[in-house]
């Protein structure tokens, strides 16, 4: 090393740190570079990361709250919701009973009126029923006087019609 | 630094990365003379400014890689300031942050093959430790008044024992920034002087060699621990003496 002779013969051989012809320029410069760092320290880097630090510490506090505002929002819309539900359904389960009620009625009225209708119908057709065996017994006992007084006839009596027709009404009753 | 040949034999000079050349020329070197001084505290500038300036511009909320580090080291030191200091003392932070910055740099940069480490000079550690030792005195004289040195007479200790003790108190006050810049720059210079040792070894060894280079690995890895916790005790020491100053002083 070309500096190995510099600063002294003595020193050189031993430690350069006691060699106290270099202190000046290594004070001198220190001081200069601590003066550089401490500028740019307290200027730049630490107002720049405590910045930082401090805006990310009140967007994660402001993140919190906000999450926690949305819990509760999310907590009052679920509540809202079963509420909502809850109404719709005894809603619905109102209008089933309405409906069913009406049903039933309609069904009620419709019944009574087929009801109605049917007996109706039947005492017509009764009525009618009663007519054509009304009419038949009359028939059959005009037959039975027409045949007696032919029977009559034919086995050569003389019978008037009056006689016949009460014979004959006599055995009809019988 | 480390694999440094030296010709004619076992001749080691240790001591030889330790030599303050100026970087232009042989001439003598006056207080201004750009030196590998120079050189060096103006890479730790740049290392400092990249560290903590360029990694920060783009101040993000959700930091990158090198954010991360430069909040981790503001972090790490404002805890401890307010941790060991008190919260009085985080006005000493940027002051403290420098003294760490520097300290921690230069031992990391001093590292790399080569290079000067500027930690490891006497001249630099003791302006440094003084600088903490006035910043202390001068502090606490400022705040406390005559009242600073209530904290030389213990007053839990029973009053016979209390003008001894405060003998040694002050003995051992004005003995701290000795020990605050020799623990430094000795501790550097025992290693590098220790690996250059090595390195000479294995140089003149031939195949033997590997095992000065094992050995150079080994203390490598020593020395990156001892840079890191050197500019770490320096730094709480400046805190734990700032807190003499500008804390309730509990001796």
């Amino acid at each position: 090393m070309a500096t190995e002779a510099h600063g002294g013969a003595g020193q050189a051989a031993g430690m350069p740190q006691l060699d106290f012809s270099t202190w000046p320029n290594q004070i001198f410069w220190l001081l200069v570079t601590l003066v550089v760092i401490y500028l740019i320290l307290s200027r730049v880097a630490l107002p720049r990361i405590g910045a930082v630090l401090a805006d990310r510490k009140s967007t994660i506090t402001n993140d919190l709250a906000a999450a926690e505002e949305l819990k509760q929002k999310a907590v009052a819309a679920e509540k809202a919701y079963n509420e909502a539900l809850a109404n719709a359904r005894a809603e619905a389960a109102k209008i089933i009973a309405q409906a069913k009620a009406e049903i039933q009625k309609d069904l009620d009225a419709a019944t009574a009126r087929a009801d109605a209708e049917i007996a109706a119908k039947t005492a017509e057709s009764e009525k009618t029923i009663a007519a054509i065996r009304d009419g038949a017994a009359a028939a059959v006992a005009e037959v039975a006087r027409d045949t007696a007084a032919e029977l009559v006839a034919a086995l050569g009596g003389t019978a008037d019609a009056r006689t016949v027709s009460e014979a004959v009404a006599a055995r009809l009753k019988g | 630094m480390a694999t440094e040949e030296h010709g004619g034999g076992l001749q080691i000079h240790p001591m030889d990365q330790f030599i303050v050349k100026p970087l232009f020329g042989d001439g003598p070197i006056e207080w201004y003379t750009p030196t590998n001084v120079t050189l060096w505290m103006a890479i730790a500038i740049l290392a400092m400014t990249a560290l903590l300036v360029l990694s920060t511009r783009r101040r993000a909320i959700v930091p990158s890689r090198g954010q991360s580090v430069a909040e981790l080291f503001y972090g790490f030191i404002h805890k401890m300031v307010e941790d060991v200091a008190g919260h009085e003392g985080l006005k000493f932070f940027p002051y403290i942050m420098t003294l760490f910055m520097f300290v921690f740099l230069s031992n990391i940069l001093g590292l790399i093959p080569m290079s000067f480490t500027t930690t490891s000079h006497i001249a630099v550690t003791a302006v440094l430790a003084l600088l903490v030792f006035l910043t202390v005195t001068l502090v606490g004289f400022y705040r406390k008044g005559i009242g600073f040195l209530a904290m030389f007479w213990v007053s839990s200790a029973p009053l016979v024992l209390r003008p001894i003790l405060a003998v040694i108190e002050l003995i051992s006050y004005f003995v701290r920034p000795l020990s605050h810049s020799i623990r430094l720059g000795g501790n550097l210079m025992a290693g590098h002087a220790v690996i250059k040792v090595f390195a000479g070894f294995a140089g003149a060894m031939g195949i033997a060699s590997v095992v000065p280079i094992a050995a150079i690995v080994a203390i490598y890895g020593l020395e990156l621990l001892v840079a890191s916790v050197q500019a770490y005790v320096f730094t709480i020491l400046t805190c734990v003496y700032l807190r003499d100053a500008v804390g309730d002083a509990h001796h």
